[in-house]
Formats: C-alpha cells, sequence, structure tokens
C-alpha cells in the first residue's frame, strides 16, 4: 500500500489534527478505553458519538480498504493517525476481536459478499465480535473440538459448548470453529459466523484469579447459522483457523515496554527499595534482575525491528517472528513478578484506599498476566511449533 | 541476519566460503595438536589478510577498505562458526581502531597500513588482573628524558605472544581505578624490558603475560592526550566486545545446528532423540534465545558504525546477552551430545571451552549487566 500516493505527510497530519480537535470530546481526554473496560455494556453519550466519528472516517481501521468501510491508507498515515489520536489524548475507539483477528482473516478467506456485509460494521463498531474457539475438551489440543453443526439445507444447526469466549457477553457475532464432518479431525472443522441475539444461546461470564471476568462460557441449543455465513470451504476451517492464531499471535507478543505501559522497573525500585550512595538499586540482588529484564527487553525490540527489516528486505518472513509469542509473553509476566517484588506489601493489596490505582492494578496485571502464556496458543505450544516448523525436529513415533 | 549491502553480502559469502574450506574446525584441530605458541595459524592469517580482511574497518588513504564494524562483524560471525583461530580482532579491531580514534597522523601513517596488510599485529594490552577491568591501571608511565619510561606488567593481553605492536594503558597520573590520568602508548612488542609469558589457555588461542621492566619510549609513543587515554580506550574496547560478540554468535550458532543435526540422527529407546519434548522445548528455547542474541549484535556492530551516542550501552547489552546465550548453548551442546560430547575426539569441547574463554574476555555478562546499568543511571 503506498504512503500517502505521493502526498504530503505534514498536509495529512495537520487534517488529522484538526480533525481530532474538532470532533473529540473533551471530556474523554485521557481516559482509558472502553472497550478494554467493563464499562462497554453501557458507554456514555460521549463515547458513542466517538465511536461514530472515528467508524464514519474508517480511521478506527486505517489500512483496511475504503471499501469495505476502512480508511484505505498507508501505514505512514496510519502512524500519524495513531500519534495524533495520543497527542490529543483519545483513544481508538474501533477494536476488538473483529478488528484484530476477524476482519483480517475474512479480508484473506472471505467471499465479496461476506467482506461486504461485514466488514463495514466492523469499521464502524456497530457489532462486536467474539471467538468460538476453545472448548472444555479442546485448549491447547484445538482440533479436538466437538461442538457440532449439522446440515439443515440453507442453514446450519449448532449445538455445543464453548469456553473462554473473550467478552462474549457484549457480543453481537461469533465467528466459530464447529464440527462438520466427525470422521476426520482437522478436516472435519468449518468456519461459520452466526448471531450471538438468537434463541439457544447463553452466556456465562467466568470470574477469573484476579476479580474480573473477561472471559465466558458459552452455549449453543440449536442456534442457527446460514450458510451464506460459512468462511471457506466446508470442512475446510483448520487453515482459516490456523492463520487467524497467527493474527492473535501477532497481537498478544507486544512487549518491550511498550506493550506494558507505566513506569519502568527501575523507576519503581528507585521509589520503593531506594537507591545506595551511587545510585545504584540498593538491593544488588533485585538490581542485577532488573538490570536482566531490561536487557532481555531491549533485545526483545531489537528482534522486532529486525524482523520487520527483514520481512520488508530480500529474505522474505523472518525466522524471527516464532519466537516473538514465548519471548514476549515471557517478558510481560516476569515484568509484572518484578512489579510486585519491588513494590513488597504494598503490591499486594486487593482493594481499598490504602493502596495507589498503580499498586492495586499491579496485583491484578500480576493474576491476569498469567493468562499470557496459556492462551492463543501456550508456551509449550509455541515452543512445539518452533521445535518442528522451524527446527524441523520429528515427530514422536507410537509403537507398543 | 540484518539486511546487507552488496558489498558485506559479497564479504559474509567469501568469508563462508574460505572458513569452510580452508579454516574448518579440523584446521583448528590440527593447530592445537601441533603445539602452535601463537595461538593461530600464520599461514591462514596471511591468507586473510590478503583477502583484506585486516584493513576492514582501517581508512582507505591507510591501506584498508572502510567497510565499518558489520561488515567485519559479519567475518567474525563466519569465522567463529568454524572456531577460526586468528588475531584479527586484537589487531585488525583492537589495534586498529585504537590507531584510528586516537593516532596522529604519523602514527597512522607508520602503523595502519601494516595492520591492514598484515605484516604487524597488533594486541591491546589493558588488564592487570583475571577479571576485565580496564581503569584498574597500576603499570607506570614516568617521565623519563624526552619520553617515558614504562614499568608494570599486563596480563591475559589476547595476541600477546604474536603481537608485533601493544597498545598498552598506563597510569601517569591518578590513582588505581581514576579514569583520569590513563595514557595510552604504543610499544613495539621487541622494545628493550618487554618481556613475554605464553599463557596456555583451555580454548588453545593465543594469549600471554607481559611484563615492562623500565621500558623507554618517546613522547611520540604517545596514542591521544597525556592523562586522556580513557576515552579512547574505551571506544576501542567498545569496538572489540561488539567484534568478539560477533564471533561468539557465529560460535553460538554453530554449537546450535551441530547439536540440532545430532538430535535428528541419534537414536534411543526405538526413536530420534530429537522427538522427545523434553529436548525439544529447550531447543526452542535455544533458537529464540539466539535470534535476540543475533539482534542485540548485530544492533550493537551499526550503532558502532552510525557513531551513535548510545554505543556503549548498546555494546553492553550485546556482550551481556551473547555471554549468556554462548554460555548456554555450549553447555547444552555438551549434554545432548551425552558421552560423546565428553570426548576430546568431537568438536562440542573446543566450543564448550572457547564459549568461557570469549565469555570473560572484555567483560563478562556480569561486567556488562552491572555497566549497563550504571550508563543508564541505576
Amino acid at each position: 500500500m503506498a504512503d500517502f500516493g505521493g502526498g504530503d505527510p505534514e498536509a495529512f497530519r495537520k487534517e488529522v489534527r484538526e480533525w481530532v480537535d474538532a470532533n473529540f470530546p473533551a471530556e474523554l481526554k485521557s481516559r482509558p478505553n472502553p472497550m478494554m473496560r467493563e464499562e462497554r455494556a453501557q458507554p456514555s453519550e460521549a463515547q458513542e458519538a466517538w465511536r461514530k466519528a472515528v467508524g464514519a472516517k474508517g480511521w478506527g481501521t486505517p489500512t483496511w480498504p475504503s471499501q469495505y468501510g476502512g480508511g484505505g491508507l498507508g501505514s505512514a498515515e496510519a502512524r500519524i493517525i495513531q500519534q495524533e489520536f495520543g497527542r490529543a489524548g483519545a483513544y481508538n475507539p474501533i477494536g476488538g476481536m473483529g478488528v484484530m483477528m476477524f476482519g483480517p482473516t475474512l479480508l484473506e478467506y472471505g467471499t465479496e459478499d461476506q467482506k461486504l456485509e461485514h466488514m463495514p460494521l466492523i469499521c464502524r463498531g456497530d457489532v462486536q465480535w467474539c471467538q468460538g474457539f476453545s472448548e472444555p475438551g479442546a485448549g491447547s489440543d484445538l482440533a479436538a473440538l466437538q461442538t457440532r453443526a449439522e446440515d439443515k439445507g440453507d442453514h446450519f444447526l449448532i449445538n455445543g459448548q464453548k469456553i473462554w469466549t473473550s467478552g462474549a457477553q457484549y457480543a453481537d457475532w461469533c465467528f466459530c470453529l464447529v464440527r462438520t464432518d466427525t470422521s476426520k479431525k482437522h478436516e472435519g472443522i468449518s468456519f461459520v459466523l452466526f448471531s450471538m441475539h438468537q434463541p439457544g444461546v447463553e452466556v456465562r461470564p467466568i470470574k477469573l484469579i484476579a476479580g474480573n471476568s473477561p472471559f465466558c462460557e458459552t452455549f449453543f441449543t440449536d442456534v442457527k447459522a446460514d450458510k451464506k455465513n460459512l468462511v471457506g470451504p466446508l470442512n475446510g476451517g483448520w487453515t482459516i483457523a490456523k492463520r487467524l492464531l497467527q493474527h492473535e499471535r501477532g497481537g498478544l507478543s507486544g512487549a518491550g515496554g511498550g506493550g506494558m505501559g507505566g513506569r519502568s522497573l527501575v523507576d519503581l525500585a528507585r521509589e520503593y527499595v531506594g537507591v545506595d550512595a551511587q545510585g545504584r538499586i540498593a538491593d544488588p540482588d533485585l538490581r542485577t534482575r532488573v538490570v536482566q529484564h531490561e536487557i532481555e527487553g531491549r533485545s526483545f525490540q531489537q528482534t522486532a525491528v529486525r524482523a520487520m527489516l527483514e520481512s520488508k528486505g530480500n529474505s522474505g518472513p523472518s525466522a524471527a517472528t516464532s519466537i516473538m509469542k514465548n519471548a514476549g509473553t515471557s517478558w510481560m509476566q516476569l515484568r509484572q513478578e518484578l512489579t510486585l517484588e519491588i513494590m513488597g506489601h504494598q503490591g499486594l493489596g486487593w482493594e481499598g484506599d490504602t493502596f495507589k490505582p498503580e499498586e492495586l492494578g499491579a496485583v491484578r496485571g500480576w493474576l491476569g498476566g498469567k493468562a499470557f502464556t496459556i492462551y492463543g496458543g501456550s508456551q509449550e505450544v509455541q515452543s512445539n511449533i518452533i521445535s518442528k516448523r522451524i527446527l524441523g525436529l520429528p515427530d514422536l513415533t507410537q509403537h507398543n | 541476519m540484518a539486511v546487507l549491502n552488496e558489498e558485506q553480502s559479497m564479504l559474509r559469502d567469501a568469508a563462508k566460503s574460505w572458513t569452510q574450506e580452508k579454516s574448518p574446525v579440523t584446521a583448528f584441530r590440527k593447530m592445537r595438536d601441533s603445539g602452535v605458541e601463537i595461538g593461530y595459524d600464520a599461514k591462514a592469517w596471511n591468507e586473510m589478510a590478503e583477502m583484506g580482511w585486516a584493513g576492514v574497518i582501517i581508512p582507505e588513504e591507510y591501506g584498508g577498505s572502510a567497510f565499518g564494524y558489520l561488515s567485519i562483524g559479519l567475518i567474525l560471525e563466519e569465522m567463529g562458526r568454524n572456531l577460526a583461530a586468528s588475531p584479527l580482532i586484537a589487531s585488525g579491531v583492537g589495534a586498529a581502531s585504537a590507531l584510528v580514534l586516537g593516532g596522529s597522523d604519523a602514527q597512522k601513517s607508520e602503523w595502519l597500513p601494516k595492520i591492514a596488510d598484515g605484516s604487524v599485529v597488533g594486541a591491546l594490552a589493558v588488564d592487570e588482573g583475571a577479571h576485565h577491568a580496564p581503569e584498574k591501571v597500576a603499570l607506570a608511565a614516568t617521565k623519563s628524558g624526552a619520553g617515558y619510561s614504562l614499568s608494570g606488567a599486563k596480563s591475559f593481553v589476547i595476541e600477546g605472544l604474536a603481537a608485533n605492536l601493544l597498545v598498552v594503558s598506563a597510569r601517569t597520573s591518578g590513582q588505581l581505578g581514576d579514569k583520569d590520568g590513563i595514557t595510552l602508548f604504543l610499544v613495539p612488542a621487541d622494545a628493550k624490558g618487554v618481556s613475554r609469558k605464553r599463557l596456555a589457555l583451555a580454548d588453545s588461542r593465543g594469549a600471554a603475560n607481559i611484563t615492562f621492566d623500565k621500558v623507554e619510549v618517546g613522547a611520540d609513543a604517545v596514542l591521544g592526550a597525556v592523562d586522556k587515554g580513557w576515552d579512547v580506550l574505551e571506544k576501542t574496547l567498545d569496538r572489540v566486545r561488539a567484534a568478539l560478540a560477533a564471533e561468539m554468535l557465529g560460535a553460538a550458532n554453530q554449537a546450535f545446528e551441530t547439536t540440532l543435526d545430532y538430535l535428528k540422527v541419534r537414536v534411543q529407546f526405538g526413536q530420534v532423540i530429537g522427538s522427545f519434548q523434553a529436548l525439544q522445548h529447550r531447543a526452542a528455547k535455544m533458537f529464540t534465545d539466539l535470534e535476540l542474541a543475533r539482534s542485540a549484535v548485530e544492533a550493537a556492530l551499526q550503532a558502532i558504525d552510525a557513531d551513535s551516542p548510545d554505543v556503549p550501552e548498546l555494546v553492553s547489552l550485546s556482550k551481556a546477552k551473547m555471554g549468556d546465550v554462548f554460555h548456554l548453548v555450549s553447555n547444552e551442546m555438551v549434554q545432548m551430545h551425552g558421552g560423546i560430547g565428553m570426548t576430546d575426539a568431537h568438536d562440542a569441547g573446543f566450543y564448550l571451552k572457547r564459549a568461557r574463554a570469549a565469555e570473560a574476555a572484555f567483560g563478562s555478562p556480569s561486567y556488562h549487566r552491572d555497566r549497563y546499568a550504571r550508563i543508564n543511571g541505576y
């Protein structure tokens, strides 16, 4: 995609800045993105106005084609939009599973009619999507899924249970992996879309160790999916699922500082642990581990840059991308552990005014972060992928 | 692997084919078994010099090609893969960088062309103890006539036995540990009062302890400014550290690939052992670490070429990370090969020994973690 099509980046920046100044409601300035919080169920008027304004421009999905509701822009322009939103203290109100995972997948595998029907609604934030993948018996071994889809002529009838469905309680539509052939494992899976607002859909939020409920159990009893909402060929869903998981993993590895926000560990250590006469973190054992973590984060960032340059350069996709999920999530979890250790007892508060929001956030973040190495392909599954696909190590042969 | 320009690609390809053909690990083994005291094969070094490798960071006006540090890193990575022993780091990076950064026109004209063509081997005589600590300089240079008299000792001088030219850090004022008061001197290794003792180290590479007993040098032997040698010394050391990290990157990658090949052929319990998940996940961890280390090493070399202000922290980052990763990979190489990896006939031991020697040289991971933190104010 061309950047600026020969146009002037500064003129575009000016255009974005003026538009944001004119359209971003002042009361939302520097407020967190409601997409990330449970308050998304009842958005305020200002939040709704901002969503509609950004959605109408297509700037929430700036690089998606404009015929499907996207901005039709290049990556340099997308970066300018992001920078200008950041400058104004504005969040991108268009997001969620539809933007991160489903949209890119539909763009690749959907029919023209499917793209025209679903993508503009995602770009405007009118429809929220959830992902019906994992089941109680199909976690790391996702292809063991059993939710059945029965062919009823013009539609499928779906029965089964999904679990760890992110945001199912807020979702309007579901992209779902269903079994359409029980005689085969991977080749018996199809990728279908259906509305969550229909009889037979039951959603039960799951309370997690961090006290919140970002995931649900989702039950389907005689739920209907129109045939026109089968994506890809019948029994060809596994290929699409694998591709979609790549989008998911790409989104999950944002470590190296930027992904986490908040203060650096060094800053926190200066405050909570103190420094010695030479200005060094006073606890030498902790200092060593903080430095090690900083070095690891920096080399992760350097690898992200290198992988990007290599994929643009002559050599095709970089092997380095395969390591990003494990390296990034381990790094983030260690950061959360170190944050807690640095804060001491003050970092263990569950609620109450004895604790600063930053401290309460640390403990909840630490608990919630345990999921990083479980979802989107667990650490162990990722290690299997690296050893088999990249390193060419063989499967175990079964014998008696 | 960094995105390379045409000349860098050619250099890397040349280094790859030359080391595979002329200086594989069997050549290193032969050198070790022959008991060559200088720790490398002089004939192979001549060939390297003829290909211009010793002059890669030297300006063209002094007989070099000025391709830069990423370029010499590519050569060193290929040499590291095959454990090719040579004074390229000590001379073509160490002595050459000190002269380029701090030398007078006369000093550059005298020495750089000879370093570039390989006829002079230079070495850095910096450390005075078992741990890298370049500010701990006790070797004293006192005024003597129009010049100086040097007395003291340097230890673990890499390629110290082969060197014709020593770049010596000496104290001209201040206390042990002060960065001020250090002066660099160019001392011919055959100067009166210089005596050298060969060190036989586990990695079979060249090193020496060197004593200086009232070694008389002229005022023109001072490299850079009197008492202000630290700046050039530190910059020179950073270039050497980054170059060494590049050699370690190549060696660690080869150690890993050799191990991976073995996992695919060694059969136990009716399976190739590479099908065992316990080994697969350790292999995946090593691969992950090697990718991160590659990024750190290339970023440091590129920063030097760009003369970026963050060279010191990026170099410490790369030497710390690379040291840790080579340490891990060399241990796993022996462990995963099992008994055969314990035998002298197998190459695993060479990689293990080189890993520790390279790790300790010019600052261990612990040294560089501490330096990285200090540079960043904690």
